[in-house]
């Protein structure tokens, strides 16, 4: 009796949570698909009949700058995260396995990092890329998401780089392999929960920010396409269906790179858990 | 033709000593064990020949190549590792082509070598599973299947039967053996189990505290044990010991135990003055129970007279221990010893040659009579 009851209040707080986290994006899809005056009459019905409209979507994928934006995205997003995930590795390997003086130091300036807003230093970024002539292209935007992103892919893979046994890391050893294939051939592949973990929670904030890509690359042709929504927000008129469509389309790469590593993703949060 | 020398190696981790002064030759085709307690320093040694660990003094050289400094690859050395180190997500296959590939080998006849090694083993029907698919004598089989494709000079074992369970450690010994006598390959094992020990080495080596204790055939360490450690270490139960005091220099060596007893050894006498304390070793093998009333064995070096305190029955043999009036404790093992009980007046005797004296240092002084 006892235990059905514990069960049943771990479901309510799990489910109870889920509603709470979800709402809001069940909010935006349901209404990207009813018309402007359905959205406001009824926000939270379902389109009906009479209601349902696209033309939110077509608005927003007949428009062709919304195309660039993505790309964009997918751009800064993809390159920001391979470079994340291959350096944070690279570097999490350096400082777990070989000894040499300064690790400690140098362990301890990376996971400065994570304790330290990366916007704090704005200011001092952006003066930094006008110096550099890297205003408005996109490698600033992957440069800034590779020192955003470093610290955390550090700490969460040299904990698991650390679980690897030092005998597989020998056995290679004797088989004549070098350090850069010990790395990729046998460390990288051992430890791809956690680079899929580091992937996904690195990913998110990187495609969603608005922070940087205003600031650092707010043209025409740099923009992003969390940037590029607020393009139809304006101060008088705010196109609904367009911002909620775009919004809707938005969520579409996240949840699929998301599916694509979620077996992963589970094993490598709840991996150590049980051993 | 693989010989490897070791002269006057070290191993220091800062101030701490782990090794010192090891001298050690390994014979081409020799199958050598290093044993001790855990903490002695053998699987260093293992991994110093290896080239996972630095050597902090002194000279490895491998077929008169000193190697002290060539990565592991270079020297021409396979290892298996204890916990088996396979790659886990990689196949049989793969795991035992893995090194093969950066040695150049071309497809083929990574094929042909592999397959050659999975038949040898009986794995051959296993080459497309996973690690994580195989039972523990199964991947101790690709472990040592991955050190053969690579047709090494010099095979290194860290106690690799250390995870399997009884009667397969037995076998994996057995066909450890037979693949000794096949490759004709020089090897070198370390374990802590000196049955294994006995069993496979053509010569063993007694390690303790970072020091080689003794190095010889396993006869050599049973009969003509160097000193204390090594006598306790090799036999089982081990060797009992008893304080002596030398009574008498003639010829042989005689001694008086404790409450006045009298035992008379046949070891070399050299640096044994009348009076000096020492200890006196006999192994429970050797050991005979005769009648209370009987006077004892002829030539009878020691007799103890005492109360059986326990019985253990092993099956093939009994080990019986005693409590001498002395208040000496004392194993005994033999096989006919059924009407043995507890609380029973016992008398056991051994040999006079059967009695090993050692020093005050634990230094064993030669018997002489010792048949070799």
């Amino acid at each position: 009796m006892n235990r059905w009851l514990r069960s049943l209040f771990v479901h309510a707080t799990l489910g109870g949570y889920s509603l709470l986290v979800l709402f809001p994006i069940v909010l935006v899809l349901v209404n990207s698909f009813k018309t402007r005056r359905a959205i406001f009459d009824d926000p939270l019905g379902l389109p009906t009949a009479a209601t349902w409209s696209v033309v939110g979507y077509a608005k927003v994928l007949g428009n062709a700058a919304i195309g660039g934006m993505f790309f964009n995205s997918v751009v800064v997003t993809g390159c920001s995260l391979v470079l994340i995930l291959l350096l944070g590795a690279m570097a999490a390997w350096a400082l777990t396995e070989y000894r040499f003086p300064g690790n400690r130091l140098l362990a301890l300036f990376l996971a400065f990092g994570i304790m330290v807003p990366i916007r704090l230093g704005s200011v001092s970024i952006l003066q930094t890329m006008v110096a550099l002539d890297l205003v408005n292209t996109l490698t600033a935007l992957v440069l800034v998401y590779v020192a955003q992103g470093l610290p955390l892919a550090i700490l969460i893979l040299s904990e698991f780089i650390r679980q690897v046994p030092g005998e597989l890391k020998d056995a290679a050893r004797c088989d004549g392999v070098s350090e850069y294939t010990i790395f990729l051939r046998i460390i990288l592949p051992l430890v791809r929960p956690a680079v899929a973990t580091v992937g996904v929670f690195t990913m998110v904030p990187i495609w969603n920010d608005l922070w940087f890509p205003l600031i650092l690359a707010p043209s025409e042709a740099t923009q992003t396409l969390t940037l590029g929504v607020q393009q139809f927000i304006g101060q008088f008129a705010t196109d609904w269906n367009a911002v909620l469509a775009a919004l809707s389309l938005a969520v579409l790469p996240v949840l699929v790179v998301y599916a694509l590593l979620s077996r992963q993703l589970i094993r490598g949060i709840t991996a150590g858990a049980v051993k | 033709m693989t010989q490897v020398t070791l002269t006057n190696v070290s191993k220091r981790y800062g101030d701490t000593v782990v090794l010192q002064g090891v001298d050690l030759h390994i014979a081409d085709g020799e199958f050598v064990v290093l044993v001790g307690p855990s903490g002695c320093g053998k699987t260093t040694l293992l991994r110093m020949m290896c080239g996972l660990e630095e050597i902090s003094g002194g000279e490895l050289a491998i077929d008169g190549q000193v190697v002290n400094h060539l990565p592991p690859a270079q020297r021409g050395i396979a290892m298996v590792f204890q916990s088996y180190a396979l790659y886990p997500h990689m196949s049989v296959f793969d795991n035992m082509a893995f090194g093969l590939k950066l040695h150049g080998a071309d497809r083929a006849e990574r094929k042909r070598r592999i397959e050659a090694a999975a038949r040898a083993l009986h794995i051959d029907h296993l080459l497309q599973r996973l690690p994580r698919e195989l039972s523990g004598g199964q991947r101790q089989r690709v472990a040592i299947g991955r050190a053969i494709v690579r047709d090494p000079k010099l095979f290194l074992f860290d106690e690799p039967l250390s995870n399997l369970d009884a009667s397969l450690r037995v076998k994996t010994r057995v066909e450890l053996a037979r693949l000794h006598r096949e490759l004709k390959a020089t090897m070198v094992y370390v374990t802590h189990d000196q049955v294994e020990a006995m069993t496979l080495g053509d010569k063993i080596v007694v390690m303790h505290e970072g020091r080689v204790q003794q190095a010889g055939t396993p006869v050599e360490l049973y009969e003509q044990p160097a000193n204390r450690f090594v006598a306790t270490f090799i036999g089982s139960p081990a060797i009992n010991l008893l304080p002596a005091t030398v009574a008498a220099l003639d010829g042989g060596v005689l001694l008086s135990l404790a409450r006045g007893a009298q035992a008379r050894a046949d070891v070399e006498a050299g640096g044994l003055r009348v009076g000096q304390a020492v200890e006196i070793g006999v192994r429970p093998e050797h050991l005979r129970p005769v009648g209370a009333e009987e006077a004892g064995l002829a030539g009878e070096g020691v007799r103890f007279d005492g109360e059986v305190v326990l019985v253990e029955q092993l099956g093939e043999s009994h080990l019986v221990y005693m409590r001498t009036d002395g208040g000496e404790e004392l194993v005994l093992r033999g096989s006919a010893l059924t009407k043995v009980r507890v609380g029973d007046r016992a008398r056991w005797c051994a040999p006079v040659e059967a009695l090993h004296v050692f020093d005050a240092d634990g230094q064993a002084h030669r018997r002489r009579a010792a048949q070799m």
